[in-house]
């Protein structure tokens, strides 16, 4: 008899999702049709643009023989010029993030990371090159880069409560994605977000939430914690507070959406209990939007 | 003890503890809720919000007092209350409790026991020593105490008596008594004469308290048959109620299985002591009654056992012609129906029917000749009958038994018989001699009048004289009898009518008939007629109204049978003599009992009497409820109450009063999930903890197999309740059956029809090797037939040499289990199964079978313990140890079958399968 029951069934269980942001976020990338964007004019590329007559200053190697020999005249084969976009993602990994209000739910971190590494996967399909600010390096094409993307996702390594955007390995006049929940200090992303804007950068904020947050459902004596335990903040009547505390929250996003006006950027609020394919199509849209 | 109203308390100082409980007031007013600590990442836009009003929290008044309420029950229950306090000062005297230990005490006499047994815990407890005397089964050397768990193990083994003490046993043990001791008298309830002597002599050595259960003592009369009915009486010792009873009179069936006969209801009207009923039983069955009793009463005085009193024997009575129309007086049996027609059957008819209805008498008046049936009658003869001839003309002109004795006659008879005393000849009419001490009729007066002026002459024989029972005053024979085998041949050598002799018009007639046990007796033999006689018991009554086979007692002389008194050395029962039985029964016609009667200054107490209760548990559970209550609360108050919580809260409350079905609903999935997950073996659950286990033990070890050598690979085997479980995750059920099993109830045979009729397969387990065939007379057989009845079951034959169950996966041709070479049967293959051309096998069924029935006790054959061992031996040496492996290999094949259906059977077409294939 099996000593083991179900042994099997359990096997193939473990296997199926073995990466799984990675493809969770293929999944998820798979409902976005791509669409082309060459340059339309010559350049360098893979695609074939025309053929034209061998001009003083051409390179004899770049004569095209073959379409030369069918007449007398020497053609060289030009290409479209395919100029790959590089977008930097940063993915706020602060304690904050790690919050979900239901242990069914995606916390704000790995919504937010799934949606990071779905637009990167569009967009490497796409030719562009992807980057990580938390890697720390310069934006790079190919699944390879997926792959390493979707291990750093993997970790969750930030002490602080409240994350900063990182502007490392950000490319001058390239793009920008900020995924975070926004709600620590202003002033870092103010700061970031004009630096970006003084480089050239434009990009994308997304304020990822939980539901909590926007609905701030608590009543009682209760003392609220930050989630790396940092802050707190103690009262009688929790119920009391809710209408501050929407009014505050939506002084903040009214703040964001105007620095992002400000710089150009764009703006959305993202909360876990959405279709992640809604912010996906919107982020994408966006970035689309810039080329 | 400290009391209050019906209430005491075990530890009264901590009720103190009440007076805190306004401390706690305070103190609980004084806390506020403890605040919930909750992480959440928009605290940051909390920060520096202040509440508006900053009042602490208070616990409402009646979370307070709840809380209170909690608090005081705890420390009610742990002060230990109490409900009926038993105060009684205990004695340190020894305890002498005394039984009566009569058929009285059998209907309850486990809770007797029982009472006796609290007693002596009592006794126990108290350090006291202790006595068990059953007055019935007196000790021979007084009282011996011993300590009171000594005596509690000697309780087990007492047994009430079918008969109360005799008075001079009583009195004689209550002499022995000395020391003093306090006594509990259990009594029966029923007045005894030496009842009030020994309660004197035990309140002369100290208290006596009574214990009586107040349950009706009711006793049956023997039946009387009177007027063609049979009459059954009861009595009880008091009145009161109306009493609703059943009784039975048991017999044995033409069959000789012991059934009920037949069932009548009685009644005690309120008021009444006694009641009545009319049994009218045909002959044939009233016959065959051997006792009545009261239905579900476990007494020897509700059984009345029947003897030949109410037995009425058949007898029938032919004679040669009756063609002489209208001479009534003259017909040589009206006599004999005169005599008789009051305690026997009389039966009418010829002597070919006749002896089809078996008669005990067969009288045949003036026959000469049954040559046509003269075989069959001695056989009749031979088997225990009675034949009775009387003498007449006919038989005198006949040349029967002349120069050879006929085989239906006592003697040889001489030719013509003779006459005396009558117109034509010499002599005086004869008298009877008075009858000799080896003859029946032995004691008998002998009436003057009674002359014989013709009779049938014996020829002188050596075995003349041992023959002759009774005889004329010249010494010539006038009756003479001859045993043939079980039966005798009697034959009077006078007419039956009052041609030949006077003797039918006398009253010596029936008495001689009777005395031959032609005709029924009634009355109990006189105590002359018993004296010297030994009766030997046939079948004994214990004092729970059971009948035991008498097995090697020792026989009673005739004179205690004819007092009829029950005791140590009659013991009721029916005891056998030489030509009839009598019943002792504990009740006679004419016993009375009484009610007992205590005087007023003698405690007399129930079975039960007023138990200690303690009230510790439900003061606790009041408490577990106020504070559960206290937990849905504060959380609420708390607004820790949400969503989920608040659900599981309320769920978690609603399940300490009511038992949530959702339990069960899970319990019914998480069943599904573990039966789906893997093949599983499954048995049905028959009530026998034993066949359940073996049942469990084989189809693991089936399952061992299986999973061995075939690509089946089955989970541990389950155990299936038909009425509680869903019966289609399993292909395959194995159902032993065994006799007490209950019948499922309609809806469990719904859904085993519906499993049956969607693929599963049951196999029908009798056990019994069939050892009668399939259901004909086993037991087990019987029971399969019954549960199977309303199963949608087709029509079976033995498994055929083709079948595909001999070839699923190994090739058998019989299908031994622990037993082997019973049938296996299996549905039927349809009626137009050929052989086809060229075909090893028919074309069978196109599906599994239904149902397999056997009763070769497959499960103990396969049955392995937990470590792999064989359970159960089967056969002898290597011989068993393949008919073993021939067992598994069935096992096998059958549940290859079960999964595959008829794969193997469509296996004959490969070849052309194939040879199309290559085309």
């Amino acid at each position: 008899m099996n000593a083991f029951p179900g042994l099997r069934r359990n096997a193939e269980e473990l296997a199926a999702p073995l990466p799984p942001l990675l493809a969770a976020a293929e999944h998820l990338a798979m409902t976005v049709l791509l669409g082309a964007h060459g340059r339309r004019r010559s350049g360098i590329g893979d695609e074939f643009w025309q053929y034209r007559p061998v001009q003083i200053g051409d390179e004899a190697r770049n004569i095209d023989w073959r379409r030369s020999g069918r007449s007398d005249a020497h053609f060289v084969r030009e290409k479209e010029w395919q100029a790959a976009q590089s977008v930097m993602f940063w993915v706020d990994h602060a304690h904050s993030m790690s919050f979900s209000s239901d242990k069914n739910r995606d916390s704000k971190a790995r919504r937010a990371a799934i949606l990071a590494l779905a637009a990167s996967v569009l967009l490497i399909r796409g030719g562009e090159r992807v980057g990580l600010a938390r890697m720390g390096t310069q934006p790079r094409s190919g699944e390879l880069q997926l792959i390493r993307m979707a291990e750093t996702l993997g970790f969750e390594t930030e002490d602080d409560d409240y994350g900063a955007p990182d502007l490392r390995g950000l490319l001058a006049h390239g793009r920008a994605v900020f995924l975070s929940d926004f709600l620590g200090d202003i002033e870092p992303i103010s700061a970031a977000l004009t630096e970006a804007a003084d480089r050239g950068v434009k990009g994308v904020l997304l304020q990822v939430l939980d539901p909590q947050e926007e609905a701030f459902p608590f009543d009682g004596r209760t003392i609220f914690e930050s989630m790396g335990g940092g802050l707190r903040h103690e009262t009688q009547k929790a119920g009391d507070l809710r209408d501050r505390y929407l009014e505050r929250l939506a002084e903040r996003k009214a703040a964001l959406s105007d620095l992002a006006r400000a710089t150009g950027w764009q703006y959305s609020v993202h909360r876990t209990d959405a279709s992640d394919q809604s912010a996906l199509l919107w982020l994408y849209g966006a970035l689309e939007h810039d080329h | 003890m400290f009391a209050i109203g019906p209430i005491a308390f075990t530890a009264p100082a901590l009720l103190l503890g009440l007076l805190a409980l306004p401390v706690l007031w305070f103190l609980l007013r004084a806390v506020p809720p403890a605040p919930i600590r909750r992480r959440f990442p928009g605290v940051v836009l909390l920060l520096g919000l202040e509440d508006e009003e900053n009042e602490a929290d208070k616990t409402p008044w009646w979370l307070l007092l709840l809380r209170m309420l909690a608090i005081a029950a705890l420390i009610i229950a742990f002060a230990g209350p109490v409900l009926n306090a038993d105060d009684e000062v205990a004695s340190s005297d020894p305890l002498l409790v005394v039984m009566d230990g009569t058929w009285a005490d059998a209907r309850d006499w486990s809770r007797r026991v029982d009472r006796v047994d609290g007693l002596l815990a009592e006794a126990g407890r108290a350090g006291r020593t202790a006595s068990v005397v059953v007055l019935t089964d007196l000790p021979p050397d007084g009282v011996t105490f011993q300590a009171a768990a000594q005596t509690r193990q000697r309780l087990a083994a007492l047994e009430p008596e079918p008969f109360g003490p005799t008075q001079d046993d009583v009195n004689a043990w209550a002499g022995t008594l000395d020391g003093s001791f306090e006594t509990a008298w259990v009594s029966d309830g029923v007045a005894w004469p030496w009842r009030d002597d020994l309660l004197s002599a035990l309140e002369a050595r100290g208290a006596v308290r009574v214990f009586e259960t107040g349950q009706p003592i009711i006793g049956l009369r023997p039946a009387v048959f009177e007027d063609g009915v049979i009459r059954v009486s009861a009595f009880r010792l008091a009145a009161g109620l109306p009493y609703d009873m059943t009784v039975n009179a048991h017999g044995l069936d033409p069959a000789g299985i012991p059934r009920t006969l037949s069932t009548a209801r009685m009644v005690f009207a309120p008021s009444e002591t006694t009641s009545e009923v009319e049994i009218a039983l045909p002959p044939e069955l009233r016959n065959r009654v051997t006792r009545f009793e009261i239905a579900g009463l476990r007494s020897a005085a509700a059984v009345s056992l029947t003897d030949d009193a109410l037995r009425r024997r058949e007898v029938a009575l032919i004679s040669a012609t009756d063609d002489r129309e209208g001479l009534a007086l003259l017909t040589p049996t009206h006599y004999l129906e005169q005599a008789l027609t009051e305690s026997a059957d009389l039966i009418d008819g010829t002597l070919s029917d006749v002896l089809l209805a078996n008669p005990d008498v067969i009288v045949l008046a003036d026959v000469a000749s049954v040559e046509s049936e003269a075989d069959a009658l001695l056989e009749w003869v031979q088997n225990g009958g009675l034949l009775v001839r009387f003498a007449g003309p006919r038989l005198a002109a006949s040349d029967i038994s002349r120069t050879e004795q006929d085989p239906l006659l006592p003697v040889r008879l001489r030719a013509g018989g003779r006459s005396v005393g009558g117109a034509m000849s010499w002599g005086e009419p004869k008298a009877l001699r008075p009858f000799g001490a080896d003859s029946p009729f032995f004691g008998l007066t002998v009436p003057e009048e009674v002359t014989v002026t013709a009779q049938v002459m014996a020829q002188p024989d050596p075995t003349l004289s041992e023959r002759t029972i009774a005889s004329l005053s010249d010494g010539t024979p006038l009756v003479t009898r001859k045993r043939e085998g079980a039966g005798q041949i009697v034959l009077f050598h006078v007419t039956a009518n009052a041609e030949w002799a006077s003797l039918p018009l006398s009253v010596l007639y029936v008495q001689m008939l009777d005395r031959l046990a032609i005709s029924s007796r009634s009355a109990l033999p006189s105590v002359e007629d018993l004296t010297g006689t030994v009766w030997l018991p046939d079948e004994v009554l214990d004092a729970f109204g059971t009948v035991e086979d008498a097995g090697l007692q020792t026989g009673v002389p005739g004179e205690t049978l004819a007092e009829a008194a029950v005791g140590p050395e009659l013991r009721p029962g029916l005891y056998a003599g030489e030509e009839r039985r009598i019943a002792i029964n504990v009740v006679g016609p004419e016993t009375a009992f009484l009610a007992a009667q205590w005087p007023a200054n003698v405690p007399v107490e129930g079975m039960q009497g007023v138990e200690e209760q303690s009230l510790k548990s439900w003061f606790l559970n009041a408490a577990i409820i106020a504070l559960l209550i206290d937990v849905v609360a504060s959380l609420w108050l708390g607004g820790r109450l949400s969503g989920f919580a608040r659900r599981a809260a309320v769920g978690l409350l609603a399940a300490t009063f009511v038992a949530a079905p959702e339990v069960q609903a899970q319990t019914q999935e998480r069943f599904a999930v573990a039966a789906t997950n893997e093949v599983l073996l499954a048995h049905v659950i028959t009530g026998d903890a034993q066949v359940d286990r073996v049942a469990d033990a084989g189809l693991r070890g089936l399952s061992e197999v299986l999973f061995r050598r075939t690509s089946i690979e089955p989970a541990e085997p389950v155990a299936v309740d038909l009425e509680m479980d869903e019966l289609s995750f399993f292909p395959f059920l194995y159902w032993p059956v065994t006799e007490d099993q209950p019948l499922p109830s309609s809806e469990a045979y719904a859904k085993l029809n519906r499993y049956l009729r969607s693929g599963g397969m049951i196999l029908f387990d009798t056990r019994d090797a069939n050892v009668a065939g399939l259901g004909t007379t086993s037991v087990l057989g019987r029971k399969l037939q019954q549960l199977a009845r309303p199963l949608d079951i087709p029509p079976l034959e033995p498994v055929p040499s083709d079948h595909v169950l001999t070839r699923t996966f190994y090739l058998l041709q019989d299908f031994p289990g622990r037993h082997a070479g019973a049938d296996v049967w299996v549905e039927a293959a349809p009626a137009d199964a050929e052989l086809a051309d060229g075909m090893p096998f028919r074309n069978l069924n196109d599906n599994v079978t239904p149902v397999v029935i056997g009763g070769n006790d497959w499960a103990s054959a396969w049955a392995t313990d937990a470590q792999g061992n064989r359970m159960f031996p089967v056969g002898r040496g290597f011989a068993g140890e393949r008919q073993r492996e021939l067992s598994y290999r069935f096992g096998v094949n059958l549940i290859m079958h079960v999964l595959t259906g008829n794969y193997k059977s469509d296996q004959v077409h490969v070849p052309a399968l194939l040879d199309r294939l290559g085309q």
